[in-house]
């Protein structure tokens, strides 16, 4: 980290952000997050928002019929093209 | 995505049905999944709009808009203690995204792919996957920071 990135502005900080997390940085440990609170709780709020997402893939399994469905769906619109 | 089972499985019927029509309009340029995820985003989307949902189009999600800071809600709820989000509150405030920011939060920080999986996807930038993520997450945040517990949201 450089000094200047010890001297961003908050603006200047949170503009640089998406990118930081986005490349997987140790956000936490930048200049601007040790000496800011106000931007470190907006990290740990992201954080915990990203967290709580991963725990939230459904596991939905399709009906058993869902596939027989979809093949009668393919006959139909292919009977039509042809009979046209 | 959709947020109804009922709904999700009629989508997975248009999906297929898409692909039959316009298989022979895949000439290779990208991976096969791609092209198959692609397709399947444009039915998901051409559904929410003519559902009339909230939602913004996919290009107008990938248009660079003016940052917001950070809400500065006084008194604003802690998300960081144990508890706080609960798996109902967040369901809801992800259903009240725009379209095109609850695409790219429910890919990335749902599903798990990458950036660069997302942009192949949406046929934008990395640059601009990232930012819309950023842009999804402060929304979310600034949601649940005002109405941890809203019903509203249910």
């Amino acid at each position: 980290m450089t000094h200047e990135a010890n001297n961003l502005s908050c603006a200047g900080f949170q503009a640089l952000l998406p990118e930081l997390i986005g490349r997987g940085e140790d956000v936490a440990a930048h200049p601007h997050i040790l000496g800011c609170a106000r931007c470190r709780a907006l990290l740990a709020d992201l954080e915990t928002i990203a967290e709580a997402a991963r725990q939230l893939l459904p596991v939905v399994e399709p009906p058993d019929d869902l596939w027989e469905q979809i093949e009668s769906a393919i006959r139909n619109e292919d009977g039509c093209s042809q009979s046209k | 995505m959709v947020g109804s089972v009922a709904e999700a499985e009629d989508l997975t019927q248009e999906v297929f049905l898409q692909l039959h029509r316009k298989i022979a309009t895949f000439r290779g340029d990208s991976a096969f999944s791609t092209w198959l995820h692609r397709l399947a985003i444009n039915v998901v989307l051409m559904h929410l709009r003519r559902k009339g949902l909230s939602m913004i189009s996919l290009d107008e999600a990938m248009e660079p808009v003016p940052d917001e800071s950070p809400g500065r809600s006084f008194g604003a709820a802690d998300l960081t203690q144990a508890g706080a989000i609960d798996r109902l509150t967040l369901e809801g405030a992800i259903a009240h995204l725009p379209a095109g920011y609850r695409l790219i939060f429910v890919l990335h920080d749902i599903e798990g792919y990458e950036h660069n999986e997302i942009a192949s996807m949406l046929e934008c930038s990395i640059g601009n996957s990232k930012s819309q993520l950023h842009k999804a997450r402060l929304k979310l945040r600034d949601t649940l920071r005002t109405y941890p517990r809203l019903e509203g949201l249910r």
